[in-house]
């Protein structure tokens, strides 16, 4: 059995984000990159279908990216990846979902994976477009959202998180892609002797030209801050003084404080 | 300019987030037909034309299937956009009717600037235009982002019946939400942990103030996920929607998913150390400082009142 799991990288959401000079992207600068939180999950979700199989399945982690998506991948290989593939591709950034996409297509055309796992959706863009235009290229069947995941003897059960906490089950074979929602499962940290064993697994690095051979169908046309609406009143300083005044705010504008 | 309006249904029931499609094409001020997968008792009251597809043959979740009925339709219709709700529903058929033909789709539009669709990116820190570089392109709107007020109409029902109905996909059914064991929606306080609570032992702090205060425990997602909290606490779209008299958010950034579940509230307290967090777009009053400092020290000065 063989396995896909495909990973972005993206920075840490607490940051301050500015636009590029570009206009287009944000500043790459001073940004600390991690592992998108949903992709987590996926990484996961296919080392557990691995044990569950008794180590059998092949597990292959792809990212596409910069250089520094390499550090992406060794996390994933630490988990319990058997392989990385990086895409090398310094302006991954500026291409639209569909590029992305067809990226991943291309690399899994030929490679007979009986599964593709992916995130619902990256944590700075969001589009939650690429792991199901993957399944569309290659003609897989696909189910978003999952909350649950289970596998037996070439069939997927999988459960679909819907709006209101209400759960779709549905059921497909195999070959087949997944997006995981957060929550599918627990991450695991990687472990010292599993650091050390992910060192000497294979790391293939391909250029994107050789991979890339679709246009964009969207493009940026501008990025910036949102206009911020004001109204609300901020406190800042002292913490007894912002206590006592936000309990004189509230005596005066809610009926519940009194 | 011409918009196909993709509706959802579910469990018998044409969903209200199907009239933000109406209101994103008047904005638009484009012509609109609509596509329903459902009943023609639950057909959409407007005054346009509807493209309708026996629920009972092609299922409520079926997206090889709906997406041949919406390409039928595209083709009857042929529209500049195809519009969904970006929903559980909606970003897992988009994608699909966008690679059958083979355009562009922009994702959880949120508004219209100037002919471009603007998106968020970055947990709402910044935003976006994009622009189709096809001539027809798919678009998803962000849920709630449109609200409707057009005056009720009778569709003009159309029926569509592809005769392909193989599918690759088996839908089993529903599963309940998990049972309440505290209804926050009528809750007049709650006080919510997010992630910059920090770590499970610190949920205490956060309880004590709702106590308090004499309000009900919250959370948000990433809480309830990480398994500090309950999920019958957990506010948001895949949690409870409340509207308390209010509403104090610790250490919640303030991600969509857990706005759209609060932002009704009559009074929002935010304590958050990052100012530019997207919690403090929504707040009455936004106390900038780590919840860790500060909320035991209201919660002792609530106390003593």
């Amino acid at each position: 059995m063989k396995v896909l799991v495909c990973i972005k990288q993206v920075p840490d959401m607490e940051s301050r984000f500015k636009p590029n000079g570009g206009g287009v992207w944000y500043d790459e600068a001073d940004l600390a990159y991690r592992i998108n939180e949903y992709d987590e999950y996926a990484v996961e979700q296919a080392v557990q279908l691995k044990e569950q199989l008794g180590d059998a399945p092949d597990v292959t982690v792809l990212s596409i990216g910069p250089d520094r998506v390499g550090e992406a991948l060794k996390k994933s290989l630490a988990m319990g990846c058997d392989r990385a593939v990086h895409i090398q591709d310094p302006a991954a950034a500026l291409k639209d979902p569909w590029q992305i996409a067809s990226i991943i297509a291309n690399f899994a055309a030929d490679k007979g994976f009986d599964l593709i796992f992916t995130g619902l959706q990256s944590q700075d863009r969001g589009s939650a477009q690429v792991g199901v235009t993957v399944a569309e290229i290659l003609g897989l069947p696909c189910a978003t959202t999952l909350v649950g995941f289970a596998y037996d003897n070439g069939t997927v059960t999988a459960r679909r998180e819907l709006e209101g906490g209400i759960k779709g089950v549905v059921k497909m074979k195999t070959p087949a892609v997944v997006t995981c929602q957060l929550g599918l499962n627990t991450p695991r940290y990687p472990t010292l002797p599993n650091i050390m064993k992910s060192k000497k697994k294979e790391f293939l690095v391909f250029p994107v030209a050789d991979l890339l051979k679709e246009q964009e169908l969207t493009a940026t046309d501008a990025l910036y801050h949102p206009a911020k609406k004001g109204g609300g009143i901020v406190l800042e300083g002292d913490v007894n003084d912002m206590a006592d005044k936000l309990i004189g705010i509230l005596k005066e504008k809610t009926a519940v404080v009194r | 300019m011409k918009t196909l309006l993709v509706c959802e249904y579910r469990e018998g029931k044409l969903l209200d987030s199907s009239y933000e499609l109406l209101a994103f094409a008047e904005k638009l001020s484009a012509d609109k037909a609509l596509v329903l997968i459902g009943s023609e008792a639950e057909a959409p009251r407007v005054a346009a034309k509807v493209y309708l597809a026996d629920v009972g043959k092609y299922g409520e979740y079926n997206p090889d299937l709906h997406k041949k009925i919406v390409l039928e339709a595209v083709q009857r219709e042929n529209p500049d956009y195809i519009v969904f709700v970006h929903s559980s529903y909606g970003w897992d058929l988009a994608p699909r009717v966008a690679a059958a033909l083979k355009v562009g789709q922009v994702s959880e539009i949120v508004g219209i600037n100037d002919g471009k669709f603007e998106v968020t990116l970055c947990n709402a820190k910044l935003r976006r235009t994009v622009v189709p570089r096809t001539p027809r392109a798919v678009l998803t709107i962000q849920a709630g982002a449109f609200s409707y007020a057009g005056t009720p109409g009778t569709p003009q029902l159309e029926g569509l019946d592809p005769a392909d109905a193989a599918s690759a996909l088996e839908f089993v059914g529903y599963e309940p939400a998990e049972k309440k064991e505290i209804d926050l929606t009528r809750a007049e306080i709650i006080v919510s942990a997010g992630r910059g609570v920090g770590k499970k032992d610190n949920i205490p702090v956060i309880a004590a103030l709702a106590k308090a205060l004499g309000g009900e425990l919250g959370a948000s997602r990433p809480v309830v996920d990480a398994g500090w909290v309950e999920h019958s606490h957990q506010v948001g779209t895949t949690g409870q929607t409340v509207s308390p008299k209010l509403y104090v958010a610790c250490g919640i950034s303030g991600a969509i998913q857990h706005l759209a579940g609060m932002k009704k509230s009559d009074f929002i307290v935010a304590i958050n150390k990052d100012k530019d967090a997207p919690i403090g777009e929504v707040a009455d009053v936004l106390v900038v400082a780590d919840v860790l400092q500060f909320v035991p020290v209201l919660t002792e000065k609530v106390s003593r009142q």
